[in-house]
């Protein structure tokens, strides 16, 4: 044993690079980063063609404005709701350094408490679940409202039963929320079944708007989507940057023990960023079950998005996740859309290039802070 | 931890296991050897890859189940031959191992270099990423798999027909779980191993004493995908068929949840962990009031295993040791849920 450690390993020292080579590496970074950022747009706007081998859907921007800002309005939409549900998971690793795994679980349980809610309030539906001519405003704010108060709960109840008493180990909460995510989601396949079901639109919602720019005519529930997205995103930032708590909550980011020592009630704190970081969980459920479906497994791709867009953005930013939120937005619409027709299957490895791209160049996400 | 004695209660327990698992075929039911112990060896392989970078690079990586679904759909585009989902390659099966494994490792070096700068619950996050993300791919990529998955995967000759000859695969496996554990105890005994142990305690010192800290996270974690790398190329031979679903979310928690019940710091913790899962799997549907909810139950012995003994089962068996010999475990007895950013707890 002494002899070993005397010979470390085969891969050791690492030297200093020279200025020249700091330079060629410098170059290739930003020739990686114009392959990767520039050329994709120029395919998009000028060189996607309609025919031939790599014929898409749409062909270019300057072919066809129209799909192209379709697809625009595809992307920020599904951003803004990447955001709501991104925001609650940022908040609550910001505050508490917990990886809240059960994240995707609540996104699925705020959705189906809210479905049984609004079946139960309409009345019935055929076995194709309600149509939205069947269900006004109050029948959908009200189930919307309370998953959300539901998932609230149950996040506080989480917090304070089991991961109050592991503050600080945060492999362990993680764990943990893991535990409690796999039970969560095995009684959710008991209790509301493993067939896909949606929330219906109220019918104000489910129209069409003309947007009155190249005669692009969208749907309303996505607009809806969006502008429920930027009034969250505006509330929790009024919230974070001119309230009290919201003060307390930036201060414990940095600093909790110093916050703590100040006298200020960190635990109260910790639970208001749980509520509300699993009600946003909750109502982004509501919403993707309402815009998309529900079904055992759902919760993967909603925990997978919560993940990608905090990576991408920093964990424990909301800046970030709203950029986090748009860039994943953006490379999931643009590639599905835009690659051409034959591999558009594809489009998942970009959104791993994304991550991949953004860790190799900042390990801690665009807006990240080492903790 | 200084062993003085030769027959110490772990070393009994050792040889007993290893010679109750080579006589197992003997006297327990052919369904036992083909189901239970070979799934048993081959899951046990892949968690002992995750218990590897935990305890040793205290890294808890959520993509071993990737990289093993990773060889094993490679090895099912490769070896199949006609009438199924993917390339239909129609190589000899042992081709399909060695390129199986390589591309698996390939995916390995890719992950672990882009998450080497990463520790604790940032790895965790980053990897279970890369899990859910390759399942995806081999859910939507329709050349190489899409949602059916392969079917017909065919073991190489020697081992023959899997539902035919049920031990020649299970001997297959039981040699290749001892030879990975016996290589994984090696390697960390090794001038790299001990480096990795001094990352995984200590990364800033590590890189101020010369040491490269993310290349050797990297090669540890292309290691450790060359082992469960191994898992998968088991597990396809004895399922005959792959799909997205043997590497989703649940099949990543599952791997989790044995490495955690077996013990995520001592290797021998994956095949106990194994063990326990894949009885728990084939005989809780005949517990009434449990029946068809085998994953709450789990959950929450999960739950239990977490909250009450971070170290697994295995950690239980040590502490029952501790109390009976009177004796305490030196400095390096250690546990690993615990580590990760070392912070005041308010």
């Amino acid at each position: 044993m002494d002899s070993a450690l005397r010979r470390p390993g085969a891969v050791r020292k690492r030297r200093a690079l020279t200025a020249a080579q700091v330079r060629v590496l410098r170059i290739a970074g930003w020739v990686l980063l114009a392959v990767l950022a520039v050329l994709p747009l120029l395919w998009v706007l000028f060189f996607a063609p309609t025919t031939g081998k790599f014929a898409t859907s749409f062909g270019s921007a300057v072919h066809d404005p129209k799909d192209f800002l379709i697809t625009v309005l595809n992307s920020v939409t599904a951003a803004g709701l990447y955001f709501v549900v991104a925001s609650g998971f940022t908040l609550i690793f910001g505050l508490m350094r917990v990886v809240n795994m059960a994240h995707g679980v609540f996104f699925l349980l705020g959705g189906y408490v809210a479905l049984r809610l609004q079946r139960d309030m309409v009345g019935g539906g055929s076995s194709f679940g309600l149509q939205s001519s069947q269900v006004n405003l109050t029948h959908w704010i009200v189930p919307a409202l309370a998953g959300t108060a539901i998932v609230a709960a149950s996040g506080l109840v989480m917090q304070q039963l089991v991961l109050r008493w592991t503050q600080g180990q945060d492999l362990r909460q993680a764990l943990i929320t893991i535990a409690i995510s796999i039970i969560l989601a095995d009684q959710m396949l008991a209790h509301f079944g493993g067939i896909a079901e949606d929330i219906a639109w109220p019918r104000n919602f489910d129209t069409f708007t003309n947007v009155h720019v190249s005669g692009v005519i969208y749907t309303t529930t996505r607009l809806v989507i969006l502008g429920i997205a930027i009034g969250i995103g505006l509330l929790l930032w009024v919230w974070l940057k001119r309230t009290r708590t919201g003060m307390v909550i930036r201060a414990g980011v940095d600093d909790r023990a110093m916050v703590s020592a100040l006298g200020i009630n960190i635990q109260l704190t910790f639970a208001i960023a749980f509520v509300v970081g699993s009600a946003l969980a909750g109502l982004g459920g509501v919403i993707g079950g309402s815009f998309a479906s529900l079904a055992p497994g759902v919760d993967a791709n909603w925990l997978l998005y919560s993940l990608v867009v905090v990576i991408i953005g920093g964990m424990g930013s909301l800046g970030g996740a709203a950029i986090g939120a748009l860039l994943l937005g953006f490379t999931s619409n643009f590639s599905a859309a835009y690659l051409p027709a034959n591999y558009t299957y594809y489009s998942i490895i970009f959104t791993f290039v994304l991550v991949a791209f953004v860790l190799a160049v900042r390990p801690l996400g665009l807006f990240g802070r080492p903790a | 931890m200084i062993q003085t004695r030769a027959i110490t209660p772990d070393r009994v327990v050792a040889v007993a296991a290893l010679v109750l698992a080579v006589s197992a075929p003997l006297y327990v039911s052919s369904y036992w050897v083909g189901q239970l112990l070979t799934q048993m060896l081959f899951l046990g392989i892949a968690a002992a890859s995750m218990i590897f970078l935990s305890a040793y690079g205290g890294m808890v990586s959520l993509a071993q189940i990737s990289i093993y679904g990773i060889a094993g759909f490679v090895l099912g585009n490769a070896t199949t031959n006609g009438n199924t989902k993917g390339l239909n390659l129609g190589w000899s099966p042992w081709w399909g191992i060695v390129v199986g494994i390589a591309i698996a490792v390939g995916m390995a070096l890719l992950f672990g270099g882009l998450a080497n700068r990463s520790v604790g619950i940032y790895f965790l996050m980053i990897t279970l990423t890369y899990s859910v993300i390759a399942n995806l791919f081999f859910g939507q990529v329709t050349d190489v798999s899409g949602f059916g998955g392969i079917s017909g995967i065919p073991a190489p000759g020697a081992i023959g027909p899997v539902d035919a000859h049920t031990n020649r695969l299970y001997y297959v496996a039981l040699v290749v779980a001892l030879a990975v554990y016996a290589l994984l105890r090696y390697l960390v005994r090794t001038p790299f191993g001990l480096t990795l142990q001094g990352v995984r305690d200590d990364p800033v010192r590590m890189a101020s004493l010369g040491y490269n800290v993310p290349l050797h996270r990297t090669i540890a974690f292309a290691f450790a995908g060359f082992i469960a790398a191994i898992g998968g190329v088991l597990f396809v031979w004895w399922n005959g068929h792959i799909d997205p679903a043997s590497i989703d979310l649940g099949a990543t928690i599952d791997l989790l949840v044995i490495a955690v019940v077996g013990g995520l710091y001592r290797l021998e913790g994956a095949w106990v962990g194994a063990l326990f899962f894949v009885i728990i799997n084939n005989y809780s549907q005949r517990i009434g009031f449990i029946g068809p909810r085998f994953h709450t139950l789990i959950g929450a012995i999960f739950l239990v295993i977490v909250l009450v003994s971070p170290g697994g089962l295995v950690g239980l068996w040590e502490q029952v040791l501790k109390l009976f010999s009177g004796r305490r475990r030196g400095p390096l007895d250690r546990n690993p849920i615990e580590l990760g950013q070392a912070e005041p707890s308010v």
